[in-house]
């Protein structure tokens, strides 16, 4: 068994209640660091912890943090990402429901590194029932003293909200969230300048996903360098998997960075294999958003060894032969999986979601779900698939914000993983487009 | 001519307009306009599920913006709606993982039982609105229906779909709106 870091507790009953959390070592990091140690020696131990940014993009936490432009007289904000909107990840949710006050200790000993006097927790507004309960969570700390003016006699003040969003994935994007919090459409801003610059307000600003703020008490405890013995090479740490899709025991994992993929999905300790007895045809390893990879390159490398389930080792080869840990939303398929219909499937979702602000992006998001609409309802041309190819090549790069990148990763992998299945449902319409169809295989296709 | 039977303008009850007063402190006195999206979604709550635009017009002059600042919000963010619905919306989850584990089976269903159609209006006995939505963030336990903040998951089977509409269906009282069970004292966050 790993050790788990976070979800160590997430059982206990109670748990969400500060008297419980407290009787399980909660809120010690905040005593540790605000009568011990000075915010900066605190932003010292998350960059020795090696930790990076569990929302998805993987950058280290402390360096973001040391970017933060710290002028005299000027307030400065932490806002927690709890906007998780990707498909196929599911763990903050959980995390913030069971464990409310595990997310509102780690704010508070990251407020108090990064100097911020005002913190908000931004949260999609789907989970109104999560700000309720951090809402009374939030509550117990203010009136434990944990929260409010001159917390435990130190005079660091801090005040901690949660704020709704309105059912729009973009606004995980940091700078679209701020948009959105400033009570605008979340339409992303350019960078530079960057948020550590002029965040919110205009201010200086850090934004960190929840997974990211609720490692950081586990960091000041135990310091910097044992949470960097964890894990291999510069995946350090713990990370929570949320697997779904053909599973036998879909949910979140916590695991150490670096457990094999193939004993992820098949031991009974995680995922338990693939269900109803199939085999698995191929699998999203880090969100929607990263390229899908078929069995044989998912489980290993294309130089054959291992993939383990860590930045390097998921990314191995580059997008020829790897893919991303991304934000851990483990996808699996199984082997009667239509991967044009998914494909498909996804790039309804990015069309949805896309703001609208740059062409290639609103146009480009929009032709790929056409394109692959037709092909997977038996219309589709032998040009289709290099239309699709070119048009998600020329998303990419050219969006102000990598929702471009997200929308074409998957249609461009599909192809160069899947392209024969494409081909088939061109060239046989009408097998294709059979309920239940499963495409069988290239010997046929020949 | 004026008309003399105008509807009377909507007004926030006293608990949502302290609601409101709560959740302005928590941004700087000349940035109210954050308060929008907690502002529209007490509004779409108190007012039948749906913001109206003379609702939307009364959250601007709540919060001191222009009425147009209101609608480019209220008309880019999907969860608020801009049409009546019925006293329920079903919100089904149309997305990948949903979809891998039978979610289009699902709406067809729900389709069916309800009499509702995806996208259009309420069900003929003004219970159901059907609305197929985006990932909701529960891949792991689908295919799922969101009903105003209640997660039903895992609706693969018949009787699990029979147990949430009858849940449903024999819901006497309005649902709570959002700040009726917090149980929190109102200034907590706000010293």
């Amino acid at each position: 068994m790993g050790r788990k870091l976070l979800t160590e507790h997430i059982n206990v009953e109670g748990i969400d209640t500060i008297e419980v959390y407290r009787k399980h070592g909660g809120y010690r990091s905040v005593e540790k660091a605000i009568k011990t140690m000075t915010p900066d020696e605190v932003v010292e131990e998350v960059k020795k912890s090696g930790l990076r940014g569990r929302g998805g993009a993987g950058f280290p936490t402390g360096m973001k943090w040391s970017f933060l432009a710290k002028p005299e007289g000027v307030p400065r904000y932490l806002v927690c990402n709890a906007d998780e909107s990707e498909p196929g990840t599911f763990k903050d949710r959980q995390l913030m429901s069971k464990l409310p006050h595990l997310l509102i200790e780690g704010m508070i000993t990251s407020s108090y590194a990064l100097g911020a006097n005002t913190s908000y927790i931004y949260i999609r507004g789907e989970l109104l029932y999560v700000l309720r309960i951090l809402e009374k969570a939030i509550a117990e700390a203010y009136a434990a003293g944990f929260l409010g003016k001159n917390i435990l006699g130190s005079g660091y003040d801090l005040d901690l909200y949660v704020h709704p969003g309105g059912g729009a994935y973009i606004c995980g994007e940091e700078t679209a969230l701020l948009e959105s919090l400033e009570g605008k459409r979340g339409n992303p801003r350019n960078k530079p300048p960057f948020p550590a610059v002029q965040g919110l307000y205009a201010r200086p600003t850090v934004v960190n996903n929840v997974e990211s703020i609720a490692a950081v008490p586990v960091i000041v405890n135990d310091g910097g360098d044992e949470y960097a013995k964890i894990g291999i090479g510069r995946s350090t740490g713990t990370k929570l998997i949320s697997a779904c899709g053909h599973l036998n025991k879909p949910g979140i994992y916590e695991i150490e960075l670096g457990v094999p993929v193939e004993e992820f999905i098949y031991s009974d300790e995680y995922c338990g294999g693939i269900w109803k007895g199939r085999d698995l045809k191929a699998v999203v390893a880090g969100g929607s958003s990263v390229p899908i990879l078929p069995k044989e390159l998912i489980l290993k490398t294309a130089a054959g060894e291992p993939r383990l389930m860590t930045y390097e080792s998921l990314s191995d080869g580059g997008f020829v032969t790897g893919t991303m840990l991304g934000s851990g939303g483990f996808i699996a398929m199984d082997e009667t999986t239509c991967i044009v219909r998914n494909t498909w499937n996804f790039s309804r979702f990015y069309h949805h979601e896309s703001c609208g602000q740059c062409s290639p992006c609103r146009e480009g998001t929009g032709w790929l779900e056409k394109i692959l609409h037709r092909i997977e309802h038996g219309h589709g041309t032998e040009r289709d698939i290099d239309v699709l190819a070119s048009v998600a090549k020329q998303i990419e790069g050219n969006t102000i914000c990598p929702l471009g990148e997200a929308a074409a990763w998957p249609v461009s992998a599909a192809i160069r993983h899947f392209r024969d299945e494409f081909e088939w449902h061109i060239r046989h319409p009408q097998e294709a487009t059979r309920p239940g169809a499963v495409y069988p295989g290239k010997a046929v296709l020949a | 001519m004026e008309p003399t039977n105008a509807p009377a303008k909507p007004q926030f009850s006293e608990a949502a307009k302290a609601e409101i007063d709560r959740i302005c402190k928590q941004y700087p006195a000349e940035r109210r306009k954050s308060a929008m999206l907690p502002v529209l979604h007490i509004a779409q709550a108190e007012f039948g599920g749906w913001v109206a635009p003379e609702v939307q017009d009364l959250v601007a002059e709540v919060l001191g913006v222009k009425p147009i600042e209101v609608y480019e919000v209220s008309t880019f963010y999907t969860m608020f709606n801009l049409k009546p619905v019925g006293k329920h919306v079903l919100e089904i989850c149309r997305t990948g993982p949903c979809q891998l584990r039978g979610s289009d089976e699902l709406t067809m269903e729900l389709e069916r039982i309800t009499g509702a159609k995806v996208g259009e209006g309420p069900s003929a006995d003004g219970l159901f609105t059907l609305k197929e939505v985006e990932c909701l963030a529960a891949c792991g336990f689908a295919p799922v229906v969101q009903v105003r903040e209640k997660y039903y998951e895992q609706l693969d089977t018949e009787a699990s779909v029979n147990a949430m509409l009858s849940e449903l269906r024999n819901m006497v009282h309005r649902p709570a709106l959002p700040w009726e069970e917090t149980g929190l004292p109102n200034a907590v966050a706000n010293n």
